[in-house]
């Protein structure tokens, strides 16, 4: 019986000291932090991608409390969460959310198996770097996608997959959060992210190709060759073209479909627009939206 | 017999061009000189279109120290200044030249006689390398490291002895093997003119033991020049890597990258480079031709070939009876460190030591297992890395593990594949997260 007292006594003192003495250490050494840090980081998605450029969803709780304090939350931005996220972190920092436009990745390449022929197999261990480094990859093509897939093990939200059909690499706008995984783990610089645009309507040239015009048609069917025209028949001067290649301003396009008529490659694509109605029968028939 | 220390493998040696006496290549109809044959900057072009060259005329010239100029090595009319898709699918600048007749420069000795040290006592040391310099001599190993920057050790560090690479480890290669005994003489002059451009009074030449001919006429020869030995060194991949043959020769241990042999007081060359040397010092003659062995299994006369530079690789299958029917792969290089070709047209550079025609069968790899860790890959290392690490961390992105065990220090020799019995793609991830580490430690080194 007193052997049973003498454990509780002793095991009820050392408990004892412990709290006393971890209470005396937590008020002591206290870690003074921003109670907004906390809020913020509850709203936070959690997804810990690192999209926002931060290590982590604190750390972008506590770049935003920064940055409000510098007077500002302009250009932070969660990928993620998107709008409604930034709408409640300017909340809880009491100030305005800027309007953010959503992004989405883009893979600018359209070099299926039918559009660019495979000129030799690649045996090597199925990653893009590991093909970079042996060469073209399995095309002639030295710009476009290697079609290894290491876009597709970046992504932490299952938004890409290659299909199998093209070996391209094709991105799920709904589960897309524009975190620039994919972008960054291309070698390539094949995925870029671009506004979502209105209704999710945007043109896109899939093509990467640097080369001469020549040399670019002789790989591959789909590819920008350089030519200008769709510089000549954009109305809003949103086309530039600089080493052989085509690009167009997400901001200045008006999506008004004249680059997309005047291209002879089909390189520019419409994305998500509704099927075009022949009006006439001398007009081309609307290219096939793929995404 | 001596060898280098740790690890090394011993594939199936398949020199079956060994018995063929070197044969001279047909002249190209059109000959392709690549700007980027060596490592450095690339050669700056210094003749237009329609200008006409003869065998040994400036084509391009060296743009800065660690570059070499291109030499026409045929005579006829520049045709065009455009691009080639190289070995690797890249297009890279490239001067065309349409062959119309054989003419040479005068300046070129095209005499076969030896001329030795002995006939030209006033050649001093920097004579010798502003000659190599001057005729774009590059390490004909297949590096392709220009040469004259190898001859000139920087300061603070001392040449003490010279180390000749005659060891040809690589499978199926005879090139330097068939050059040791047709040319010993020109190789040995060529040594002596090394040790006297970099000013030590000992040479050794490496030579495998499976070259028993080459060791005993090399020998032979090497009595008559003061400070040249031969060593004859035990048969085992990689002894051609220079740290591999420094330490088996001299014992010494090459350190960690970045340390060169020069700091453990050693100037490696391959007997193909003192070749070079001799003829552009002796004889007045431009790097414009290499002695190329094509080979495989499925050939039907493997031969080596004296080939022009900047003939076309197809042209030299051709002459080799044509590509076999089962051909797998075609490697520039050797089995063990050469690298598949994307197309056939590539021509031959300064560092196209072989062309190897595998068959279907020997091209495939094998079913990837999963790593048992019976630590084969460990044992065969010979830079003491451990290949299964390195391989695994730089799948997986981790460069700090893969820097903090020295993947900088591979030689990419592939002995740790090639020993895997798991058909592991080590290799494959080890040269990515190489290449990775080393951008990596140049940002690091440009930020300060």
């Amino acid at each position: 019986m007193s052997l049973i007292w003498i454990a509780v006594i002793v095991l009820g003192a050392v408990g004892l000291i412990a709290a006393v003495v971890l209470f005396v250490a937590s008020k002591k050494f206290a870690v003074e932090e921003d109670p907004r840090i906390a809020q913020i980081s509850e709203v936070l998605p959690q997804a810990n991608c690192g999209g926002c450029g931060y290590p982590g969803c604190s750390g972008f709780a506590g770049a935003c409390v920064k940055a409000a304090d510098a007077g500002s939350i302009e250009g932070m931005l969660c990928p993620v969460g998107g709008q409604p996220v930034m709408e409640k972190v300017a909340s809880i920092l009491g100030m305005e959310a800027a309007a953010a436009t959503p992004k989405v990745a883009v893979v600018r390449c359209n070099g299926t198996c039918e559009n660019r022929p495979r000129v030799v197999e690649f045996d090597g261990v199925r990653s893009c770097r590991v093909a970079l480094m042996t060469g073209t990859g399995e095309t002639a093509c030295a710009f476009g996608c290697l079609g290894c897939g290491d876009c597709v093990n970046a992504c932490q939200f299952g938004a890409i997959k290659i299909n199998p059909q093209t070996g391209m690499p094709e991105v799920d706008e709904n589960l897309c959060t524009a975190c620039g995984a994919c972008a960054k783990a291309c070698p390539r610089k094949i995925i870029e992210l671009r506004p979502k645009g209105p209704k999710g309507r945007r043109m896109v040239v899939k093509c990467v190709n640097r080369d001469k015009g020549v040399v670019a048609n002789k790989v591959c069917k789909a590819s920008c060759i350089g030519c200008g025209k769709c510089v000549k028949a954009c109305p809003f001067e949103a086309i530039t073209l600089a080493n052989n290649l085509a690009y167009i301003d997400p901001e200045k396009c008006r999506l008004c479909r004249k680059c997309e008529e005047a291209c002879p490659k089909g390189a520019i694509h419409a994305v998500n627009f509704p099927p075009r109605k022949p009006k006439t029968e001398a007009e081309t028939p609307a290219q096939e939206n793929k995404n | 017999m001596k060898t280098f220390r740790i690890g090394g493998v011993h594939p199936a040696e398949n020199k079956l061009s060994a018995a063929c006496p070197i044969k001279k290549a047909a002249l190209p109809k059109q000959a392709v000189f690549s700007l980027y044959q060596h490592i450095g900057a690339p050669a700056k072009p210094v003749v237009a279109k329609g200008d006409e060259v003869k065998v040994g005329t400036m084509l391009a010239d060296a743009d800065g120290f660690v570059s070499a100029p291109v030499f026409s090595s045929v005579s006829g009319k520049v045709a065009k200044i455009d691009a080639i898709v190289d070995a690797s699918g890249y297009r890279r600048p490239a001067i065309f030249v349409d062959v119309e007749g054989d003419v040479w420069e005068d300046s070129i000795d095209r005499s076969e006689t030896l001329v030795t040290l002995k006939d030209r006592p006033e050649l001093t040391a920097q004579d010798i390398v502003a000659k190599v310099k001057a005729a774009g001599v590059v390490g004909m190993g297949g590096a392709t490291f220009p040469c004259h920057v190898k001859l000139s050790p920087p300061p603070g560090s001392k040449a003490e002895c010279v180390v000749i690479n005659g060891v040809e480890c690589e499978p199926y290669l005879t090139a330097d093997h068939r050059l040791m005994l047709e040319k010993p003489d020109e190789i040995l002059v060529g040594v002596a003119l090394i040790m006297k451009a970099v000013q030590v009074s000992k040479a050794y030449i490496g030579i495998e033991n499976n070259k028993p001919d080459a060791i005993k006429l090399m020998t032979e020869k090497a009595a008559a020049y003061p400070g040249i030995e031969i060593v004859p060194l035990q048969v085992k991949y990689p002894q051609g890597g220079e740290k591999q043959l420094v330490q088996a020769i001299t014992g010494r241990e090459v350190p960690a990258p970045p340390a060169i042999p020069i700091q453990v007081g050693a100037v490696v060359q391959n007997v193909g480079t003192a070749y070079a040397i001799y003829e552009a010092v002796m004889k007045n003659k431009p790097l414009l031709e290499r002695v190329i062995t094509v080979t495989g299994k499925s050939v039907k006369q493997p031969t080596n070939f004296l080939a022009r530079i900047g003939t076309p690789m197809s042209q030299l299958i051709e002459e080799c009876g044509g590509l076999p029917e089962d051909t797998g792969k075609v490697i520039g290089g050797g089995p063990m460190m050469g690298k598949a070709l994307m197309n056939l047209d590539v021509p031959v550079c300064k560092g196209s030591s072989g062309l190897l025609i595998m068959n279907n069968k020997e091209a495939r790899r094998g079913e990837i297992q999963p790593c048992i860790r019976c630590a084969k890959c460990v044992s065969a290392c010979p830079m003491g890395l451990e290949p299964y690490l390195l391989a695994t961390g730089s799948a997986l992105k981790n460069w700090e593990l893969v820097e903090e065990n020295d993947i900088t220090s591979c030689i990419e020799c592939g002995s740790c594949q090639f020993t895997c019995p798991s058909n592991r793609p080590m290799l494959d991830n080890i040269r990515m997260g190489k290449s990775t580490v080393m951008a990596m430690i140049r940002a690091r080194n440009a930020k300060k």
